[in-house]
């Protein structure tokens, strides 16, 4: 096929972005705008029981009350919230049980997102369960898991087939009223993922989600709920790429996180959302709430690679509620260009004897503004709390920034909390050496980060580690002249 | 096999390089001695092809190939190797990973597959014993948390698994003890042999003991004002370098 001149600008304008299409599938939008009667018409569109109807309406009524945070570090142009569409799924909607018949260009599009489903299954025995455009789609090794009783299946699934359990936990540990986003969410969220481990059982593989925003315009609210029962383990991935757009996509989601008695649960991110162009135009507006409740002697542990969004706003946090509970977070967020990211993490400490660890990794390019913010917070009747903080920054030229809010509040005298921070520039000396030594500047900058991210990039899932270790390699390309 | 013609070099428009001549041959190994700001670090800087050294006049060649074109890193896949005086810290990045990716680099400029894993691992294991390196070393982040004398080892360990065709070491010897001395001493005599050759940068004639140069050059001003054989060096140990800064006044 020949290209017209017009058609090969565009394409070279959003080669950028490796994974900036854009797939033309018929999708269902709802008209722009959120009310009350969108989300009633949002919730029969899903034929939810009348109880999370009124749950959904509970939140938008809160949220109609409350105002936009306005605290971080971050600065942006506020979306107009009437002028979203909340609502929009892939037409052709049936659950599929085999690959040949789901819709060829959506096979297409996973293809260029190089994670073809028959690839994953064959190289990773990994069940994904993939997110597009707000329903899900595929799910596969469902039956394995079933055998071991794992529930692993998209929320709106879960709010028909498992009312009982999504009931009894949605909204324990975000509540409806936690902040704008998180009120914003439980009002239209559109689906996500649900997964239960029973008591005692180790999931025998890593659980994946893909996220994808497709349709111009809409929003996406991912809401996401993970049960560890008793005694169980679970490691839960999720990874996201999306199109890109000139107007900026909002996304805002939920992910909560319950983990039982003795229960252990490893949740990890890549997040690689468009980020905007080189101007800072357009890009993804990522407003997310994660929180963890552990009871006693559970584990929780976040492992964020962030790379992508115009806007960040995120702190996977874990509420040590039981005895002897451990909560980590291990984080890199890579900014670049005009992007912002406002990350890090809340560790509450409640029970005796807890232990948190934050290792964060902030690098910062071009004109962007990193900023870590944390709070170390341990209750009075948290006996023998103790944290361990380290937060440290990477520069790439002299345009960038590089933020770090350490909150510390401890209401017990037993508590033991380290905090460390160090703040390094990548140098035209390491650079040359590199030179030196026969590698060019892109590979010694690659070779500099992935250094300065070991630490994070140890604790993701083997092959998560490869596709991050790339993400920070594009990500970072072409930022010190 | 390297030549400099009539080499002049600047860094923010101060002079330091200022005519310099010299030819080296494959085999040889030629020591540049000379004191403090004579130029010495600067020459192995422009050679390296270090871009804040600015050449004004004059021409670098390897095996008859002008260098002024080639980046630092085409020099070192052309066979240029610089031991620093000042080696550099890349925390979390292991003397390993660093070699590997080097050796990576440099093969596929050439236009070959990566070096095998088992290849890869002998070569290491080879090259840590002559340079008597312990094996727990190389797990290390490179040159973090590293002695003076190991930082130097470590470059020349690294020179040993890159084998140059034009190595040169810039006051290699300064924070080594003499044990350390003769271990990197020895590194380097094993590189020694037809097709390569060798630059030695040192203030003292101590080194030269161990690494026996065929000429010794002095440098002052930014000019190689006397060359000789390693006598030269033994005179200079004697006489000091004032002995040359008045002889260039005369």
């Amino acid at each position: 096929m020949a290209y017209t001149e017009e058609e090969l600008k565009k394409e070279l304008e959003t080669k950028e972005y490796e994974y900036g299409f854009y797939t033309d599938i018929e999708s269902e939008t709802f008209p722009k705008g959120l009310s009350e009667d969108i989300v009633i018409a949002i919730s029969q569109k899903k034929q939810e029981p009348e109880w999370m109807t009124e749950w959904r309406l509970e939140a938008f009524r809160v949220w109609k009350q409350m105002e936009e945070p306005e605290w971080a570090n971050v600065n942006y142009e506020k979306p107009n919230f009437q002028d979203i569409s909340y609502y929009s799924a892939p037409n052709k909607k049936p659950k599929y049980n085999s690959l040949d018949e789901v819709d060829p260009e959506l096979l297409d599009t996973f293809k260029r997102l190089g994670i073809s489903l028959d690839e994953q299954k064959k190289l990773a025995g990994v069940a994904v369960d993939i997110v597009m455009d707000s329903v899900s789609v595929a799910t596969t090794f469902k039956k394995t898991l079933a055998e071991k009783g794992i529930i692993f299946c998209s929320i709106s699934e879960a709010i028909q087939e498992h009312p009982e359990l999504v009931k009894k936990y949605i909204g324990t540990v975000v509540p409806q009223k936690d902040n704008f986003y998180a009120a914003l969410n439980s009002a239209v969220f559109s689906d996500g993922s649900f997964c239960y481990i029973p008591k005692g059982v180790r999931c025998p593989m890593e659980l994946s989600t893909y996220f994808r925003i497709n349709q111009a315009g809409t929003g996406q609210f991912e809401r996401t709920l993970v049960i560890a029962d008793e005694g169980s383990y679970v490691s839960y991935l999720e990874g996201c790429t999306a199109p890109s757009r000139d107007e900026n996509q909002l996304h805002a989601a939920v992910v909560e996180l319950i983990a039982l008695d003795d229960a252990e649960i490893k949740y990890s991110t890549v997040q690689n959302w468009f980020p905007g162009d080189k101007n800072g135009k357009g890009g993804v507006f990522n407003f997310v709430t994660k929180r963890g409740l552990c009871e006693k002697n559970a584990k929780i542990s976040w492992t964020q690679v962030e790379t992508g969004s115009a806007v960040t706003w995120k702190y996977p946090s874990c509420v040590l509620k039981g005895d002897n509970s451990i909560g980590e977070f291990y984080s890199i967020a890579v900014t670049n260009n005009f992007q912002q990211a406002d990350t890090g993490t809340k560790m509450i400490h409640l029970g005796k004897n807890t232990k948190s660890t934050i290792i964060s990794k902030g690098i910062s390019a071009g004109q962007s503004q990193n900023s870590y913010r944390g709070l170390v917070q341990v209750n009075s009747r948290a006996e023998n709390a103790r944290n361990f903080s380290q937060c440290d920054s990477l520069l790439m030229g002299n345009r960038c920034g590089a933020h770090t809010f350490p909150y510390i509040e401890a209401k017990n005298k037993s508590a033991q909390i380290e905090h460390e921070a160090t703040t390094s520039k990548i140098g035209e000396d390491q650079i040359f050496y590199c030179n030196q030594r026969g590698i060019d500047t892109e590979k010694a900058i690659a070779l500099i980060v992935n250094g300065f991210s070991k630490e994070v990039l140890n604790k993701l899932p083997m092959e998560f580690a490869v596709e991050a270790q790339k993400l920070l390699e594009i990500s970072l390309e072409g930022s010190v002249g | 096999m390297l030549e400099i013609k009539d080499l002049h070099a600047s860094v923010e428009d101060k002079k330091i390089l200022k005519g310099i001549n010299l030819q080296v041959k494959a085999g040889e190994v030629h020591a540049i001695m000379g004191p403090n700001g004579s130029g010495k670090s600067t020459l192995a800087s422009v050679i390296a092809g270090k871009e804040e050294f600015e050449v004004k006049k004059g021409s670098v060649a390897l095996n008859g190939e002008d260098l002024e074109e080639l980046s630092p890193e085409e020099r070192a896949h052309q066979g240029i190797f610089l031991s620093f005086q000042y080696p550099v810290e890349i925390p979390g990045v292991t003397v390993t990973n660093f070699m590997k990716t080097a050796i990576n680099e440099s093969r596929k400029a050439r236009g070959l597959e990566d070096m095998p894993a088992n290849q890869m691992l002998k070569l290491i294991r080879e090259k840590s014993e002559l340079l008597e390196i312990d094996r727990k070393f190389l797990s290390r982040s490179l040159n973090e948390g590293f002695s003076g004398g190991e930082k130097k080892r470590n470059e020349i360990f690294q020179m040993a698994m890159l084998e140059p065709k034009l190595a040169i070491l810039d006051e290699t010897d300064s924070g080594l003890d003499i044990d350390a001395l003769r271990i990197v001493a020895n590194g380097v005599n094993k590189l020694r042999g037809g097709e390569n050759a060798i630059i030695v940068i040192t203030h003292y004639q101590r080194l030269l003991e161990y690494i026996v140069p065929d000429f010794v050059h002095v440098l002052h001003d930014g000019k190689i004002v006397k060359s000789g054989t390693k006598e030269l060096a033994l005179e200079l140990e004697e006489k000091g370098y004032d002995w040359i800064k008045q002889e260039t006044v005369v």
